[in-house]
C-alpha cells in the first residue's frame, strides 16, 4: 500500500503508560529517519479485547473514531506501534468495507476508503528499508547474538495482517541485521507470550513467556528483541516470575524494536526510554558513545 | 420432406417435468411433421426398435429424437436410423433432459422450451443433408508420452501385440518415480527388482523405438493419423558410442552438483547415469554442472572416453513421427512443503519429504542404505511421519486426497523398524485410506507387529530443540496436544500433476481438470479416454493412483488402441469444414484461425491462391466459419443456413 | 468429555438454532471442519482449556449449547489466531472462540468472572476518560476481583522505574466517546 511521507500516529494507551518508552523510542526513531508523525489529535482508546467481547461494532465504533481523526487531518496512513491496536483499528476498516451505513451511523459520519493502518514495523521496513537503515548507522551492534520475536498479531493472520509471513516473518530479522545484530532462527517468532491474559491468569503468562525466553536462551541470544507492548511487559516485567516458576535465571534485557535501532543510529538514551528497562540492557548495548554526532 | 418426431420420457427423468404427450402432438402443427409419439426409454432396445418401424412405415427421410443429451445417445439414434436404412446425418437431437427437464420444476415452462426445442430441431433436420465419411488408411503406430510404470505397461502390451510403439520420456531414463522407491507396498518388493526386467523388456523390444531426454513440441492431425513433432535434446554424449562404462563420472571434477535422483541430499558428477539400472544405460551432461560449459575449461570426460562419445557441440534436434494414437503417461510430482513454513521443511535438514526418505532406505540411495539424519549422520532413534503434507487442505489449494501416502506411510515406517531395530516411529495421520487388496492388513501390521505408534490428529508445528527436533501435534482421541521429540521427522507430500502437465495439455488439445489432472473421457466409464479422439491416459497423470492401478490403465490404454486398430482403416467424421471455392476472396484469416492448423492455402492455375480445408485434420470445431468474411467456409452439419433455420424456427 | 458425561443422547442434545446462530454470528461454517486436531495442536493456551479447541468445534457441530457457552476454554482464549492460521479448512477458529464468548456473556454464561471483571473495568476507564487509565483500571480490577495480593512484587519495580501514571488523561472528547460506548455497554 502507498504511503505518504507524512504519517497519522496513533499510539495507543499503553504506549501513555507502562509501554511509554515504545512511544518515546518511536517518535525519536522516526524523526531520525525522516518520517514525520502527526499524533492524531485527541485520539481515544481503539476498546482492544474489551470492546468486542461486548460487540464488534463497538470495537469498530472505538477505533473508528480514531480513523475519522486522521481522514479529517488529511492522513490516509495511520500507524501504531500497538498490535493489538491495530488489529482493532483493521477491524474497523473491515467494518467500513462490509458495513458502511451501520459504522457511519454509528460514528456520526462515513469512513473514507483511503484510510489504512500499519504497525510501527511495517512503516520501517517499507518506508526505510534495511538498505537505508544500513547506511544510517552510526554504531553498529557488532553481531551481538539476538532473537526477533514479532509476536503473535504482527502478521498473523495473513488476511488481516497483509505483511509478511504468518509463520516465518523476515521484516525485523532484517532491519536488525542493518544494525549490525546477529539474528538467530527463532522457531517461536509468532508464538502467543500469553498477551492479554497478564491481568487474570498471569501462570499461563509465566508458563508462555518462560517457553520464549528458554528458547531465546537456547540459541545463546543475549537479547529479545519486540514489536508489541504486551510482549515486552510479559517477558521483562515478568521475567522474575518466569525464573521463579522455572527455577532457573535468565537476564535477558528485552528491548522494543526501535529501541534498538535508535541506538544504531545513534541517538542518546535518554531519547529512547533505556531507563524503563526492568532486565538491564546494561552490557549488552554495544559502546554508549556513538562513532559520529548523531543527528537530531 | 417427411420427418418423424420421438420425445422420450426417459421414465421421469423428462416425464415428471415435462409433458413429453404434449410435446409430441404439437410436433405435429410443424410441416414435413407426418409422424410423431412419446415413448418411454427411447435408447433402448424397444424404442431403437419403434424408431426404426417408423421410418419404414412412414417411409421418413428425417428424424429428431428429443431426449437427453447428444453427448449420451446420439451415436446410439445415428446407428439406429442407418439400420433403417436413412444416412446418419439425417437425424438430430433436442436435449429436454440436461437443458429442461433437469434445471426446474415448472411443468408448464418446461414444456413450453421443450416444444421450441423440437421445432428447432425439426427445422434443422429439414436442411440437413446426407454426410459421407472417407475411408482413410490408419498409422498404425501408437506413441507413448511418459517412460514411468503405466507408460512402458502400456508400451509393452502394444509391442507384444506387433504394434509399432514410440516411447518419449523427458528424462535422459525411463522409469519415472518408481524407479526412485526402494520398495513396494504392501508385499514389500524391491522397486527396481520388479520394474528393472519390465525396462529392459521395453530397450530389448523390437517394436519399441524409445526417444530419452525428449520431450513432445507439437501435435497435429487427427485419430489414426497424427503428426507429431519431437525435440531430443542435447545429452552432448553420442549414445551410439556410449557403452555405459562409467569412466567419465569417476574422472568428472565438478562433483558438487546437487543429484535430483538422489532428491538434494547426495550430489553426482556433471556427466552422470542417472542410476546403475537406468535404461538406456547412457551418460548426458548437465550443463549447469559442467565446468566445460560454466567456464570453458576441462574435458577431461572428452579425454577420457575409451570411444569417444563425449560431444560438447551436440544441438537439440527435432525428430517427426507419423502415429495413429497417443497414450499419455507422464505421471505425477509431488507438492513443496515449503509452503508449511511451520514445519520447516527446507529451513531444518532433518525435516524431510517422504522421497527423500525413500532414497535413503535405497541401498543405492545417498548413505548406502543406512538410515542417517541428513544433518549430522547419526542414526535416528525416534522417527515421526507427518501424514497429510499438502493433501485434503484446500488452504494450499489441493482439497483432493493423495490415495497413496498412508500405505507409503506405513512402509516407511515398517521398514525403518527393519533398519533400525531400536528405532520408534510415529505417525500423525488424519485417517487412514487403505482400500487395495491386502492394504488395510498392512496397515495393521505396521500397528501390531512393528509396534509403530499412530496418532490421531495434526501436526501444528515442528521446531528445533538443541539438535533434535519438537514435533508438536493433536491428538483428538485423547482431547489433548501432545509433543514427540524427534531426530528425524519425515513429511508425506502429496501428489500433483507432472511439471509442464497443462502446457503439455494444450499442445496435445486434451483437457486437465482444475489441478492439472488430465481428463478423462467419463469420469466412471471411460477411465483412460479423453474427450480428444485417438487420445488416451494411463497411470497418475489422470488422477493420484498407486502402481497396480498406473498398471493395469497402462494396459487398458493399450487395449483401447489396439481395439482402434483392429481394423486398417478409419472412416473419418464428415463433420468437417469446406470451402467454396467460388465464394473464397483468399483473405487467409482461416487460416489463421484454426487451431490445428487445419487449412492451407491453395494455388489455383491462374495464381489466385484459395483456402482449402485438410478434412483428416479439421476437427469440426467451426471457428472459420464464423470468421470467413464472406462465409465461403461452412462447416457441414452445422451450416450457417442450419443453424439460422434453428433461430428462425425459435424467433418465429 | 468429562466424568459422567460419556453418554451423549445426540438428538436430545441438538439445537439447531444454536449451530446457526454461532455460524451466522461468526461468518463461519462450522460443518466444514474435518475435526484434524490441527487448531488444538498449535493452541498456545490449551493447557489450561477444559475441552480443548477441536472438541469445542466437534460440540457447536453437536449443538451441544450448554456445554458450550459453559465451558471455560473460550474465556481463556487468548486470540493469537494461531488456530485459524493453520486451518487447513480456512475455518476463522478465533473468530469462533470470540463469538462464543460474546453469545456465553449475553447468555448468563460466564466461567470467567475475573476476565469479565476485568472487561468492564477497562470499557469505564474509557468512558470516564476517553483512554485506560491504567493504574486505576489496575487497583480497581485487583480490588473487585480480590486478587489484591498476587502481582504485589511488581508494584515496586513498576513505580521505581515511573512506568505508572498517577494522573490520568482525560482527553476533550470524552464524552462523545462515553456516548459511543453506552450505545453497547452499560457500567455496572
Amino acid at each position: 500500500m502507498p504511503m505518504n511521507d507524512r504519517v497519522a500516529y496513533y499510539p495507543g494507551c499503553s504506549l501513555e503508560g507502562l509501554a511509554v518508552e515504545y512511544d518515546v523510542s518511536t517518535r525519536a526513531v522516526c524523526r531520525a529517519l525522516g518520517l514525520s508523525l502527526v499524533e492524531l489529535n485527541d485520539w481515544n482508546c481503539c476498546g482492544s479485547s474489551p470492546a468486542s467481547l461486548y460487540d464488534p461494532m463497538l470495537s469498530a465504533t472505538l477505533a473508528g473514531r480514531n480513523l475519522l481523526l486522521a481522514q479529517e487531518a488529511r492522513l490516509d496512513t495511520v500507524m501504531t506501534p500497538c498490535p493489538g491496536c491495530l488489529k482493532a483499528l483493521k477491524g474497523a476498516i473491515k467494518t467500513r468495507d462490509a458495513h458502511p451505513q451501520a459504522l457511519a451511523q454509528a460514528l456520526g459520519r462515513p469512513l473514507s476508503e483511503r484510510v489504512h493502518a500499519v504497525s510501527v514495523l511495517q512503516l520501517l521496513y517499507e518506508k526505510v528499508g534495511p538498505g537505508a537503515l544500513a547506511q544510517a548507522v552510526r554504531r553498529s551492534f557488532d553481531g551481538l547474538p539476538v532473537v526477533p520475536y514479532y509476536g503473535c498479531l504482527l502478521t498473523r493472520p495473513q488476511a488481516v495482517a497483509g505483511f509478511d509471513d504468518p509463520e516465518n516473518p523476515v521484516s525485523m530479522d532484517r532491519l536488525l541485521e542493518a544494525v549490525g545484530c546477529a539474528v538467530a532462527d527463532f522457531p517461536f517468532k509468532t508464538e502467543c507470550c500469553g498477551a492479554t491474559s497478564a491481568m487474570t491468569r498471569s501462570d499461563i503468562v509465566v508458563r508462555l513467556s518462560g517457553r520464549l525466553l528458554d528458547m531465546a536462551r537456547r540459541l545463546g541470544a543475549r537479547a529479545i528483541i519486540v514489536a508489541c507492548p504486551l510482549c515486552q511487559q510479559n517477558l521483562d516485567l515478568r521475567q522474575a516470575q518466569a525464573e521463579k516458576a522455572m527455577g532457573t535465571r535468565f537476564g535477558i534485557p528485552v528491548f522494543y524494536l526501535t529501541q534498538v535501532i535508535g541506538w544504531a543510529v545513534g541517538l542518546p538514551a535518554q531519547d529512547l526510554g533505556l531507563d524503563k528497562l526492568i532486565v538491564p540492557g546494561k552490557g549488552v548495548l554495544p559502546d554508549p558513545e556513538p562513532t559520529e554526532p548523531s543527528e537530531s | 420432406m417427411r420427418i418423424g418426431v420421438f420425445v422420450c420420457r426417459c421414465g421421469t427423468n423428462i416425464a415428471g417435468t415435462v409433458d413429453t404427450q404434449a410435446v409430441a402432438a404439437r410436433a405435429l402443427a410443424s410441416p414435413d411433421v407426418v409422424y410423431a409419439t412419446e415413448l418411454l426409454y427411447t435408447c433402448s432396445e424397444p424404442g431403437q426398435q419403434e424408431i426404426q418401424n417408423a421410418v419404414l412405415s412412414h417411409r421418413l427421410q428425417g428424424v429428431v429424437v428429443a431426449a437427453c443429451s447428444p453427448r449420451m445417445h446420439e451415436l446410439t439414434f445415428r446407428r439406429a436410423v442407418e439400420k433403417a436404412g436413412l444416412n446418419r446425418y439425417m437425424l438430430e437431437m433436442a436435449n429436454i433432459r440436461e437443458h429442461v427437464s433437469w434445471i426446474g420444476q415448472d411443468k408448464a415452462a418446461n414444456t413450453e422450451k421443450a416444444v421450441e426445442l423440437v421445432r428447432m430441431a425439426v427445422a434443422k433436420v429439414r436442411r440437413n443433408e446426407p454426410l459421407f465419411g472417407s475411408q482413410v488408411p490408419l498409422t498404425k503406430r501408437v506413441m507413448v508420452i511418459g517412460g514411468g510404470v503405466a507408460g512402458i505397461q502400456a508400451a509393452l502390451d502394444c509391442a507384444d501385440a506387433g504394434l509399432d510403439v514410440v516411447l518419449v520420456e523427458r528424462e535422459p531414463t525411463i522409469g519415472g518415480k518408481m524407479a526412485k522407491l526402494d520398495k513396494t507396498f504392501p508385499t514389500i518388493d524391491c522397486s527396481s527388482c520388479i520394474l528393472g526386467p519390465k525396462m529392459v523388456d521395453v530397450a530389448q523390444n523390437e517394436n519399441i523405438t524409445l526417444h530419452t531426454a525428449t520431450e513432445v513440441e507439437s501435435l497435429s492431425g487427427t485419430i489414426g493419423n497424427f503428426t507429431v513433432t519431437l525435440r531430443k535434446k542435447a545429452v552432448y554424449v553420442d549414445w551410439d558410442a556410449c557403452t555405459g562404462c562409467g569412466l567419465c563420472m569417476e574422472k568428472c571434477p565438478s562433483k558438487k552438483h546437487p543429484d535430483g535422483f538422489n532428491e538434494g541430499l547426495a550430489t553426482a558428477p556433471a556427466i552422470r547415469i542417472p542410476f546403475p539400472q537406468a535404461i538406456p544405460k547412457k551418460a548426458h551432461i548437465e550443463r549447469s554442472a559442467c565446468r566445460y560449459f560454466t567456464t570453458g575449461k576441462c574435458r577431461v570426460c572428452q579425454k577420457i572416453c575409451p570411444v569417444g562419445a563425449v560431444r560438447f557441440d551436440m544441438e537439440d534436434r527435432q525428430v517427426v513421427e507419423n502415429v495413429g494414437a497417443v497414450i499419455v503417461a507422464t505421471g505425477y510430482d509431488l507438492f513443496d512443503p515449503a509452503a508449511y513454513g511451520e514445519y520447516g521443511a527446507g529451513r531444518y535438514p532433518d525435516v524431510i519429504t517422504g522421497m527423500q526418505f525413500e532414497r535413503i532406505l535405497s541401498a543405492s540411495g545417498p548413505f548406502g542404505g543406512h538410515i542417517r539424519r541428513p544433518s549430522d549422520g547419526r542414526e535416528p532413534r525416534d522417527i515421526v511421519f507427518v501424514a497429510c503434507v499438502g493433501s485434503r487442505d484446500k488452504s494450499v489449494g489441493r482439497p483432493y486426497c493423495s490415495g497413496v501416502c498412508c500405505m507409503v506411510i506405513a512402509k516407511q515406517a515398517i521398514l525403518a523398524r527393519d533398519h533400525l531395530p531400536e528405532a520408534r516411529c510415529y505417525v500423525f495421520y488424519m485417517d487412514i485410506r487403505a482400500p487395495g487388496k491386502n492394504y488395510d492388513e498392512f496397515v495393521r501390521r505396521a500397528v501390531e507387529e512393528y509396534g509403530v505408534q499412530y496418532i490421531r490428529g495434526r501436526v501444528g508445528k515442528i521446531y528445533p530443540k538443541g539438535d533434535r527436533l519438537v514435533v508438536q501435534g493433536a491428538d483428538t482421541l485423547l482431547g489433548a496436544q501432545v509433543e514427540v521429540e524427534a531426530d528425524l521427522v519425515v513429511l508425506a507430500t502429496g501428489v500433483e500433476p507432472s511439471r509442464g502437465a497443462r502446457e503439455l495439455a494444450e499442445k496435445l488439445h486434451i483437457s486437465a481438470d482444475t489441478h492439472g489432472f488430465f481428463m478423462e473421457g467419463h469420469p466412471k466409464l471411460k477411465p483412460v479416454e479423453t474427450n480428444t479422439a485417438g487420445i488416451y491416459l494411463a497411470g497418475a497423470c489422470q488422477g493420484p493412483k498407486d502402481i497396480p492401478a498406473s498398471v493395469a490403465q497402462g494396459s487398458a490404454a493399450a487395449a483401447k488402441v489396439l481395439a482402434l486398430f483392429a481394423r486398417d482403416s478409419m472412416t473419418t467424421d464428415p463433420q468437417t469444414a469446406h470451402v467454396a471455392e467460388k465464394v473464397c476472396i483468399g483473405c487467409g484469416k482461416c487460416l489463421t484461425v484454426c487451431p490445428f492448423g487445419a487449412i492451407q492455402w491453395k494455388t489455383l492455375r491462374d495464381g489466385t491462391k484459395k483456402a482449402q480445408v485438410l478434412e483428416t485434420v479439421c476437427q469440426g470445431c467451426g471457428l472459420c466459419n464464423a470468421t470467413c468474411p464472406p462465409k465461403a467456409v461452412q462447416l457441414r452439419h452445422f451450416t450457417d443456413d442450419q443453424i439460422l433455420a434453428e433461430l428462425e424456427a425459435l424467433c418465429a | 468429555m468429562k466424568n459422567g458425561q460419556n453418554l451423549l443422547r445426540i438428538q436430545e442434545h441438538h439445537d439447531p438454532a444454536f449451530v446457526q446462530r454461532v455460524e451466522q454470528q461468526s461468518a463461519q461454517k462450522v460443518s466444514q471442519c474435518y475435526q484434524c486436531g490441527n487448531c488444538t495442536a498449535s493452541c498456545a493456551f490449551t493447557g489450561d482449556y477444559d475441552f480443548p479447541v477441536n472438541q469445542i468445534m466437534r460440540l457447536i457441530q453437536l449443538g451441544c449449547k450448554e456445554t458450550v457457552l459453559g465451558s471455560r476454554a473460550i474465556w481463556l482464549c487468548g486470540q493469537c489466531q494461531a488456530c485459524t492460521v493453520r486451518c487447513p479448512c480456512t475455518i476463522d477458529v478465533a473468530r469462533v472462540m470470540a463469538t462464543l464468548r460474546s453469545m456465553a456473556l449475553e447468555s448468563g454464561f460466564v466461567a470467567d468472572k475475573n476476565l469479565r471483571r476485568f472487561s468492564d473495568e477497562f470499557l469505564r476507564s474509557v468512558s470516564l476518560f476517553g483512554r485506560v487509565f491504567e493504574a486505576g483500571l489496575l487497583a480497581a480490577y485487583k480490588f473487585r476481583s480480590g486478587s489484591v495480593l498476587s502481582d504485589l512484587e511488581l508494584a515496586p519495580v513498576l513505580l521505581k522505574k515511573g512506568k505508572l501514571r498517577f494522573v490520568p488523561h482525560a482527553i476533550e472528547g470524552r464524552r462523545e466517546v462515553a456516548a459511543l460506548v453506552k450505545r453497547f455497554f452499560d457500567a455496572p
